[in-house]
């Protein structure tokens, strides 16, 4: 089984980076910095977190590619959803 | 020899090709992507909500975000905790397996307790201050839906982590069952950090 190869000061690693994005994260949201700024910077940490927790803590690095295919499919219909609502998000 | 070969096609695979340790581990996967489907609908009509209402408070000033923070660090550590008790029982370290499961279903149920705290503090004081209803608002709906429904996975995560702690305790399961109630676990730990993100921090 390839996780038992992980060790402990590993995750610990990801701990305090997940950590830290947090603390960064909220941070930012009292330097009052324009808007889109902002939103720019809390989405990429987001993602940053979810990836980290999505590679490492459930091993999605060390499986099959395919598997992270599955993994991946809800994002791309939530795109799909985004796209197809445009026309009630900005409407004429 | 080709003969034993097509014999072999006829018989249920026993190995997934996906997930070569168990099926489990992706009935699991396919549930979470199923999952995250209906955590992204309620994100993006949460987003097209927001986008279209002009007079949306700001979240962190309605909800106030410490608290929610110390909820985000709780889970995160939970998560860490999840993983170094699946570590342990890949080790056959019983002792250290049910000091870590036991840790993440504290980090779990002390999660739900401040979100109870948060929820009672917002029914019963703040929104009322504001003049803002359940059913006056989409930004209350569409926060008690997202944090609730995202509550309720925690719930059920809590009980799941419970029931697989007595399991193994009771030699029912062992490491792959742990690996795949961890998949549940973090994936709620990763919806929590985009929630916490899109609602309250944007």
């Amino acid at each position: 089984m390839t996780s038992t190869a992980h060790s402990t000061s590993a995750y610990i690693k990801i701990f305090y980076l997940l950590l830290v994005l947090t603390i960064v994260e909220v941070a930012i949201v009292y330097l009052g910095l324009p808007k889109m700024l902002l939103a720019v910077l809390l989405v990429t940490f987001a993602v940053w977190k979810a990836a980290l927790v999505a590679m490492h803590f459930m091993h999605l690095k060390f499986e099959k590619r395919t598997l992270a295919v599955v993994a991946l499919a809800p994002f791309v219909l939530c795109v799909f959803l985004i796209l197809m609502l445009m026309p009630d998000i900005f409407p004429h | 020899m080709s003969e034993v070969a097509a014999a072999h096609l006829e018989v249920e695979p026993q190995e997934s090709p996906l997930t070569p340790e168990s099926w489990g581990k992706l009935g699991m996967w396919l549930f979470l992507a199923g999952d995250a489907m209906s955590f992204g609908c309620l994100i993006v009509g949460y987003g097209i909500l927001r986008h279209a209402s002009n007079n949306w408070p700001v979240p962190k000033d309605v909800l106030g975000i410490n608290l929610t923070a110390f909820m985000t660090f709780l889970l995160i550590i939970s998560s860490v905790w999840m993983v170094l008790a699946l570590a342990a029982i890949q080790e056959n370290n019983k002792a250290r397996f049910n000091k870590f499961l036991g840790l993440t279903i504290l980090g779990g149920a002390m999660f739900l307790g401040c979100q109870a705290y948060e929820w009672t503090h917002l029914l019963g004081h703040r929104l009322p201050e504001l003049g803002i209803a359940f059913s006056n608002s989409l930004f209350a709906t569409t926060f008690f839906i997202l944090t609730g429904f995202h509550g309720m996975h925690v719930t059920g995560g809590v009980i799941y982590n419970t029931s697989v702690l007595a399991a193994v305790n009771r030699g029912r399961y062992e490491a792959k069952h742990v690996e795949i109630a961890g998949l549940y676990w973090h994936f709620v730990d990763l919806v929590w950090i985009l929630i916490f993100t899109f609602v309250y921090l944007l």
